[in-house]
């Protein structure tokens, strides 16, 4: 099988967030970065499925050159090739990302064949813009269903059929797509591997094909981030150990819960 | 006029919907044009009623053997199709998961810009653009956006406006569309579905109570269990359980997780960094169980009781044990 997956490099954030001055991005100074969560289950995923079916992965990133980590780091994890789409670090909006991720794909499939799978995933942690995988799978003409918490090839005969299941309240539901097909993954879809040593000396070694895009922003632009006015709550202590639990009681038994 | 297109599940309007039409009320109102709203897949006359107990004067639905069952390709052709007959102004929906994909859908067919997750909008008073705010980090961040578009699409965020209904409830006049659907569209619709739980989920227990890593371990997890099973609730935990494998990822309150509204959210062990915050910020009370007073999860707690939570789950369960006696 050859896998592409799109990921995005994202600030880590704990229990706050910060904006730089500006106001145009979150002050990552003392955050860190990371691949957004849904991303790295996708990733994952892809590489369990070459080591079932065989075949390889590709990860395709649009972002700053230092999104190259998130490059590097899914190579850590099993991923083959890497390949980066780079930009002067702004916040690029949906439609020039789809635009710029369409076209890198169509130039790999030119040079290489057609992937019979592309993962996105279901929307990024920072922006959050719930679209650039429909957008892409949509220009491609491929089948994309958004969701997806388990994936399975279940015919790899006439291009292979995925199956893919997507959590609802209580159950899930079961999608066939057809191959090549794309899917938008949430985290959960599985518990990503830690890097092994042997898979941080391969890392270090992996060729990102580094190219550019001509993709011109589409209607959306961003003016400035902020955080949004939080209600001051007063805390009521009900107590400093297990002698709380009758002020409990009394709170759920005002709420009618008990 | 605006458009706003409907979430539904096999026969129940989610409520994703009520709080698009409860939005778009609003929004209708500034634009100074009536408010419509569109159902795909579905004529259901009691939605159709809701929608107009929710202020929509005209409902559109679309029918098709294409749409037997949910799938984003065609609902999305669906909508976009709607979208080009009915040539509305704007087009607004829910911004729960499956809402944000068939708008996707629509604007990608349509090649116009999706804002997702709105929760104030300016529509454009002459200038040729729309403002709004958006939620980013799934609403711990905000932005400030602008839109040029002919035709603005927008989603809402997820429980960031209270659904209401209209002071004054319309009878809708309801007009059937066709559409052309190709049959190949199917190749994305629902081809079966898996019950694994009946009765209340994470999403609509009136209680949950969730674990962090204070928890410890899985089996740690027991009295939690016992506790909800008695208030007729559901247990949740955090992000740090699940990468733990303490739990399954379901029961994960989060942003990349289940978003909570319950009577009351009880947390104990959890630090409550934002991506499990936006998770739980939706309930309607929330009390925390932790050690550290200075927890963000505790400091933006309604209660709590500064201990071991494995001393106060059980000492709760004791208690009201004892008051049912």
């Amino acid at each position: 099988m050859r896998i592409l997956c799109c990921v995005k490099r994202v600030a880590a954030p704990g229990a706050k967030i910060n904006v730089t001055a500006d106001g145009l991005a979150v002050d990552a100074t003392h955050l860190g970065f990371a691949t957004s969560p849904h991303e790295e289950c996708g990733v994952e995923e892809a590489v369990q499925l070459t080591e079932r079916h065989g075949g390889e992965v590709t990860v395709l990133t649009l972002g700053p050159p230092e999104a190259a980590d998130q490059l590097r780091y899914a190579a850590s994890v099993g991923a083959h090739h890497g390949v980066l789409v780079a930009t002067d670090g702004s916040a690029w909006d949906p439609q020039r990302t789809a635009a710029a991720l369409t076209e890198a794909i169509q130039d790999l499939e030119a040079a290489d064949g057609p992937f019979d799978l592309l993962v996105f995933g279901n929307e990024s942690a920072d922006s959050g813009g719930f679209q650039v995988g429909v957008r892409v799978a949509y220009a491609l003409g491929r089948p994309i269903v958004n969701g997806i918490k388990g994936i399975e090839v279940v015919s790899e005969t006439d291009g292979g059929v995925v199956r893919a299941r997507r959590e609802i309240d209580g159950g899930f539901e079961v999608y066939e797509l057809p191959m090549p097909a794309a899917v938008g993954v949430k985290e959960g879809l599985n518990l990503p591997r830690y890097p092994t040593m042997r898979g941080r000396l391969a890392s270090k070694k992996l060729e990102v094909a580094e190219v550019a895009s001509g993709a011109e922003p589409g209607g959306q632009s961003l003016v400035r981030l902020h955080r949004p006015r939080e209600a001051v709550t007063e805390t009521v202590v009900l107590g400093n150990g297990p002698e709380a639990a009758p002020a409990v009681v009394d709170v759920l038994e005002e709420l009618g819960v008990v | 006029m605006l458009l706003v297109v409907l979430e539904h599940d096999r026969g129940s309007m989610d409520e994703a919907a009520r709080e698009a039409l409860t939005f778009g009320r609003g929004l209708a109102a500034q634009m100074g044009a009536p408010l419509h709203a569109a159902l795909i897949a579905t004529d259901d006359a009691q939605m159709v009623g809701e929608a107009g107990a929710y202020g929509a004067e005209a409902v559109y639905t679309v029918v098709d053997d294409v749409l037997a069952d949910f799938s984003p390709e065609a609902w999305g052709e669906a909508a976009a199709q709607l979208i080009r007959r009915l040539n509305p102004e704007a087009v607004l929906a829910g911004g729960s998961e499956r809402g944000n994909e068939i708008m996707a859908q629509v604007a990608a067919r349509l090649d116009l810009p999706l804002v997702a997750n709105c929760i104030e909008v300016q529509p454009d008073n002459g200038a040729g653009e729309w403002t709004m705010t958006r939620q980013q980090w799934g609403g711990s961040l905000l932005e400030d956006a602008r839109l040029d578009s002919e035709r603005p699409i927008l989603t809402t965020g997820l429980h960031a406006v209270a659904a209401e209904r209209a002071e004054s409830p319309v009878e809708p006049a309801v007009e059937q569309v066709e559409v052309d659907l190709d049959p190949s569209l199917a190749r994305t619709m629902v081809k079966d579905r898996v019950v694994l739980e009946a009765g209340v989920t994470l999403s609509t227990a009136p209680v949950v109570i969730s674990g962090g890593r204070g928890v410890g371990s899985a089996e740690a997890f027991a009295p939690l269990e016992e506790l909800a099973a008695m208030l007729g609730g559901r247990v949740g935990c955090s992000r740090a359980v699940t990468n733990n494998g303490w739990r399954p990822h379901s029961d994960q309150v989060g942003q990349t997780g289940t978003r909570i509204t319950p009577e009351i959210y009880i947390a104990s062990g959890i630090s409550g960094a934002i991506q499990h915050w936006v998770g739980a910020k939706a309930s309607k009370h929330i009390l925390a169980i932790n050690i550290d007073p200075e927890a963000n999860m505790v400091v933006k707690a309604d209660w709590a009781v500064i201990a071991d939570l494995h001393e106060v789950i059980p000492a709760i369960t004791e208690e009201i044990k004892r008051r049912r006696a």
